[in-house]
């Protein structure tokens, strides 16, 4: 969906200093997630999303910021708060929105839902249901790569609730000793579920838990989507040189609760509010405005991503629900 | 026309490996000491020298993890072959398994598939104890999605991995390693031996044993020892479980009118009565007796060497069962 500066379209290499279209072209696409979440919470509140959803408004500067600096060809895999990433990576929105809608014009025809949509025609192993699940998918994706000597990377997208998964210590263990081309993005928005990180989380330190494998580890501001981009091309271009694995932590903030219906009891109202005001959209804007891009120009884009999450919702609501046939093909390949 | 030559379960497994992987770079092997060591039962000897580390990887004892990565590999464009040293361990790859790579396809819609082979060894008779001698097939059996495989001689066991080697889904491959020695007569040409289709290990009339894995050889002893009385039988061997040849067993009840499903699983909710309701619907007409079962004691596998071999069925409790069932 990132249009401009050509990054995923294999038009040119991503910079630490992104130039001023491609920063414009990350606003737009955070725009439209957030344009797109809401969308989904007012289709959830209709009565039309089946199941549960889970919404990243909040965090789309750790999505975005590190899928601009990928290619269309490398991998990700996401988890449950992944719209974002589908989005930001080229799925189109139609696409993704009937999907949610469990349509039969959706990516997986309705099968997977909010929680299983893969893209491989973008690199999009997909969704997740299990926490801490598309982390080994991204790894091994990283030794297709190594081993097939493709020259793209992954990227294994995580919340802090994967950070006390077994898993992803073994993962990062192994692409550490096979110096895999791959890039572990946790984004920590505070909460697993509904349970603080803090109260889950022993050791002062988050980022030694990459360190300790020897692995390059950072922790970012991850409502800053120009730190998020810096960090995440530098893991980038490590893991191009075949240098091996890099961690980073973009802290950052879950605006909605842990799924559409959740009434936040547990959040302090104080922290609320103080996130809010780091809002990672406002933020950018502020910064363009300060580099001389008018109001109408952010409006105008604005209004597009309203037009495109419109015409989305609209396709996905008429969109035919799968026919029963479907049921029992495709168990096997 | 060449003399076939005989060699064991283990080498035809590693030839059916080896002549993939020089046809298919995509093929790799993971697992714990597949690489340098051969494999702890010797089961990947040979591969590391001529593959390398690149192909054949050493894994840490991190079954979870390597086994998603080994997902995730298959989905994106290799074709691993990973190996769980004791299908005991199978409860460490079980997520990756179950929630991952059986439903991959099916929840992409087909724009993803994960061709992948998860070999793994079972059975009772080293008095390993608990942890060490399940046969746990029937777990994987009951998730949509996987393929599974019990070959029971070197030849089946050869040509059922090029099946699983070509096959575009996850194909679990249990191997009994009490039949690592044995040998069988194999062509030198490769030969592919396809799923879904069970083979006669003996013809008989008078009664049917289904056996699956190492129990077909006990299923074989008993006959000969039930032919000394009389009963001429016919052991059958489905080779693959997902798919079950359904049809090719129903073909023998249809002749003997009688059967036994042997299995070295457990008897609760395992192999045995799934294969006993199949046959008891789709062949009700033809039978003369209810279908009976024989499978292993429903008791963690101790590892005394009085109490292991009470376990699974052998050719005395096969030879009795079958008598009682014919109402000798």
């Amino acid at each position: 969906m990132l249009q401009t500066d050509g990054v995923l379209d294999g038009r040119g290499e991503p910079d630490s200093e992104p130039g001023p279209s491609r920063v414009l072209d990350m606003y737009r696409t955070m725009v439209l997630i957030r344009h797109f979440e809401e969308g989904v919470r007012s289709l959830y509140a209709a009565g039309l999303v089946p199941g549960l959803v889970h919404l990243c408004s909040g965090q789309e500067a750790a999505n975005v910021g590190v899928i601009a600096a990928l290619k269309r060809s490398d991998f990700i895999a996401s988890h449950h708060r992944g719209h974002g990433h589908c989005i930001a990576k080229g799925t189109p929105l139609p696409l993704l929105m009937a999907e949610i809608l469990g349509r039969a014009a959706g990516i997986s025809q309705g099968r997977g839902g909010t929680l299983h949509m893969f893209d491989p025609a973008v690199g999009n192993l997909g969704t997740n249901g299990i926490v801490g699940g598309g982390i080994p998918l991204a790894t091994g994706a990283a030794l297709t790569a190594k081993r097939l000597r493709t020259g793209q990377i992954a990227v294994a997208f995580f919340g802090d609730g994967a950070l006390n998964q077994g898993l992803l210590h073994e993962c990062m263990n192994m692409a550490a000793i096979w110096k895999l081309p791959v890039v572990f993005v946790c984004e920590n928005n505070g909460y697993g579920e509904y349970t603080a990180i803090d109260t889950v989380t022993a050791g002062g330190s988050l980022t030694a838990r990459g360190e300790v494998f020897d692995i390059p580890s950072h922790m970012v501001d991850g409502m800053d989507v120009l730190a998020v981009h810096a960090a995440a091309v530098a893991a980038v271009s490590r893991a191009r040189a075949g240098e091996g694995p890099s961690f980073l932590i973009c802290n950052t903030y879950r605006f909605s609760g842990h799924h559409a219906a959740d009434k936040q009891e547990y959040k302090n109202k104080e922290e609320v509010k103080l996130w809010a005001g780091k809002d990672p959209i406002l933020r950018l804007a502020g910064h363009l405005r300060e580099q001389g891009i008018g109001q109408e120009d952010l409006d105008r884009m604005e209004s597009e991503a309203a037009a495109d999450v419109a015409a989305a919702v609209e396709f996905g609501k008429r969109s035919a629900e799968p026919e029963p046939a479907l049921l029992r093909s495709r168990v096997y390949a | 026309m060449p003399e076939e030559r005989e060699i064991t379960y283990r080498a035809a497994i590693i030839e059916a490996l080896r002549e993939e992987m020089r046809a298919d770079p995509r093929v790799i092997v993971l697992g714990e000491d597949v690489g340098a060591a051969g494999g702890v039962f010797k089961q990947t000897e040979g591969l590391f020298a001529e593959f390398g580390t690149e192909r054949v990887i050493d894994t840490p004892i991190s079954e979870s993890g390597a086994f998603g990565i080994a997902v995730g590999a298959a989905m994106t464009g290799l074709r691993p072959v990973f190996e769980v040293m004791f299908c005991d361990f199978l409860t460490l790859v079980m997520d990756q398994l179950v929630n991952q790579a059986a439903k991959v396809h099916y929840m992409s819609n087909g724009l993803l598939s994960v061709p992948l082979v998860l070999r793994t060894t079972m059975g009772t008779g080293a008095n390993l104890g608990p942890q060490h001698s399940q046969s746990l097939y029937a777990w994987t059996a009951h998730v949509p999605g996987l393929k599974v495989v019990v070959p029971s001689t070197a030849y089946d066991a050869k040509g059922l991995y090029r099946s699983a080697l070509r096959d575009d889904n996850p194909v679990l491959i249990f191997e009994d390693r009490l039949l690592y020695n044995t040998k069988s007569p194999i062509p030198e040409e490769p030969f592919a031996v396809p799923f879904g289709r069970c083979d006669v290990k003996r013809a008989g009339s008078d009664i049917t044993i289904v056996a699956v894995g190492r129990m077909v050889h006990a299923a074989l002893a008993a006959a000969t020892r039930l032919a000394e009385h009389g009963l001429d039988t016919e052991v059958v061997d489905p080779r693959s479980l997902v798919p079950l040849d359904v049809e090719g067993l129903v073909r023998s009840v249809r002749k003997t009118n009688r059967v036994l499903v042997v299995d070295g699983g457990h008897r609760q909710y395992g192999a045995a009565a799934e294969i006993a309701a199949t046959l008891s619907e789709e062949a009700f007409d033809w039978l003369d007796a209810p279908v009976t079962r024989l499978a292993a004691e429903d008791v963690p596998i101790p590892l005394s060497r009085s109490l292991e071999p009470l376990v699974q069925p052998n050719e005395m409790r096969i030879a009795e069962q079958a008598q009682i069932l014919m109402g000798r």
